[in-house]
């Protein structure tokens, strides 16, 4: 089998910010069981600025490193700078991919959309 | 990295014994001749040759005429499929066999379909074993074919093959198995289980990779796979594989030598494996059935996590296994055993395969179970279907 980077295997191994955010202001769910891996992830957001963020993750190493890299990315930015991080910037921040697993950092991008998605959502509620 | 390798992946493939290799070494550069050949070194390349076909025949209780020599399991697994559906058409385009199959099976099977064959793929129970029975109930005019593997490669269920054996023989239908997971394992007698043809690889008893055998029982009708020179008694064109042909017959020797002594040993590491992994991590299901399986063969799922994630972890110790999941298939889909036996797609995901040999000791068991239970812990931890309130660690 094609070799996981360093990176990859440091993120997986020691991943970044896993757990669940109690007071989350929003929360997305990528993926689905069937297929071998769900990403959920917990925002904490104040003045449109990420300040917290906290991921699950059900699947491979690749899901598991990438899950990880992407809160790195976009820990205190603002939402519009997160909205613009992409399944090819996941990628390359953990130098690479093997080809069968870029599909792990499509979920890695969606599941960073799905909860700032869920905090727009929640927020055109309130006003 | 660790710096020891304890080698849990005997189903996968096995580290080739000195006696193995010893007995290969003049054939690659002594006598290295082409058994066609008329001189001395290819004389003897040829008599080696032949020494080997009696040792795979003695092996399964077969005549060496009716040994024939392939490149792998899965070309042998071909060779009986396709070989014994062309040549018998005439008689019939039905073929049985079973939703477990290796692919080498199942997709020759899907492959035949172009050709207008049919198959009947009957499932197994969720012991991950097939009702006689039901391959009765399959059984049309134009059958010609039933192919059974003797023993599964990721859960190890063997399979009725006496049964089987029997239908097909009072039928007149031709019988094939694949026993590349069975040889050096259970006895296997083929005259005695009626069967037609028989598929098998060296490289899963010790033996090289890169050679396999097909039993061909006298008189049975199949066409050749391979066509072009005359070697294997025109039966299977190109030049042999005279040091891997060595190789395997020294393999089949020592394998089945004494098979009960080393099925025994290899159980009881099964049994402390299974039994130590159900009393320290909950959650957990032993897939196959727990009796009628390879002595050497685990295969669990760990619920809420998935395969790849528990191989990489185990890596890092130095423990070699592997898992049904997607990941490790290279398809979305998880191992198409583990759905037959009815296992939902996300634990049939968690899954994880440890196949010994005689090599492993119980010192690398209670290693494996002390380092597997946190890695298992850990991951759940992680895992957005693992639901805390039921946690009891």
């Amino acid at each position: 089998m094609e070799e996981y980077s360093q990176k990859v295997m440091d993120h997986f191994m020691n991943p970044r910010n896993v757990g669940v955010i109690e007071d989350a202001d929003a929360i997305g769910e990528v993926g689905n069981a069937r297929c071998g891996d769900i990403m959920k992830m917990y925002l904490k957001i104040k003045d449109n600025v990420i300040e917290d963020v906290k991921f699950q993750t059900f699947g491979c190493g690749a899901a598991v490193a990438t899950s990880s890299m992407v809160t790195e990315l976009v820990k205190e930015k603002t939402l519009e700078e997160a909205l613009k991080i992409t399944n090819k910037t996941v990628a390359e921040a953990l130098d690479g991919l093997p080809p069968i697993k870029m599909h792990c950092s499509n979920l890695a991008e969606e599941a960073i959309k799905s909860a700032i998605e869920d905090y727009k959502k929640k927020n055109e509620k309130k006003e | 990295m660790s710096e020891h390798t304890y080698y849990f992946d005997n189903s996968a493939t096995t580290k080739v014994s000195k006696e193995v290799m010893d007995s290969m070494q003049p054939y690659l550069n002594e006598i290295y001749g082409n058994p066609s050949t008329i001189y001395s070194i290819g004389r003897e390349a040829k008599k080696a040759i032949e020494i080997a076909r009696e040792k795979v025949a003695k092996a399964i209780n077969a005549d060496s005429k009716e040994i024939f020599f392939t490149g792998s399991g899965t070309e042998a697994d071909n060779w009986a499929i396709k070989g014994v559906a062309f040549a018998n058409q005439y008689k019939g385009k039905h073929i049985i066999t079973t939703n477990i199959e290796h692919h080498a099976v199942l997709h020759t099977c899907e492959y035949l379909e172009k050709f207008g064959f049919e198959t009947t793929y009957v499932p197994v129970k969720e012991n991950g074993i097939v009702d006689v029975n039901d391959i009765k109930d399959a059984i049309r005019e134009d059958t010609i074919l039933i192919s059974v593997m003797f023993a599964n490669n990721e859960i190890g269920t063997i399979q009725p093959i006496k049964e089987i054996g029997e239908l097909a023989k009072e039928k007149n239908i031709y019988f094939h198995t694949d026993a590349v997971q069975a040889i050096g394992h259970i006895p296997i007698d083929v005259k005695e289980l009626n069967i037609d043809l028989l598929s098998l690889s060296a490289h899963k008893f010790h033996g090289p990779k890169g050679v396999g055998a097909l039993y061909v029982k006298n008189g049975v009708n199949i066409d050749n796979l391979l066509h072009g020179g005359g070697q294997e008694k025109r039966r299977r064109a190109s030049t042999e594989n005279t040091a891997g042909i060595v190789g395997l017959g020294t393999a089949i020797e020592i394998a089945t030598q004494d098979i009960p002594k080393k099925a025994e040993y290899l159980k009881n590491l099964r049994e402390k494996t299974i039994n130590g992994l159900i009393e320290n991590i909950p959650d957990i299901i032993v897939n196959g059935d727990r009796e009628k399986r390879l002595p050497g063969n685990v295969n669990v799922c760990f619920k809420y996590i998935e395969g790849e994630s528990i191989l990489l972890h185990l890596d890092q110790y130095g423990i070699c296994a592997s898992s049904g999941s997607a990941c490790t298939s290279g398809s979305l889909e998880p191992s198409h055993v583990l759905l037959a036996i009815g296992l939902p797609h996300e634990i049939a995901h968690g899954s994880l395969r440890l196949s010994f040999s005689e090599e492993n000791t119980e010192e690398e068991i209670d290693y494996l179970l002390e380092k597997l239970p946190p890695i298992i812990k850990n991951l759940r931890n992680m895992s957005p279907l693992y639901n805390k309130s039921n946690c009891k660690n």
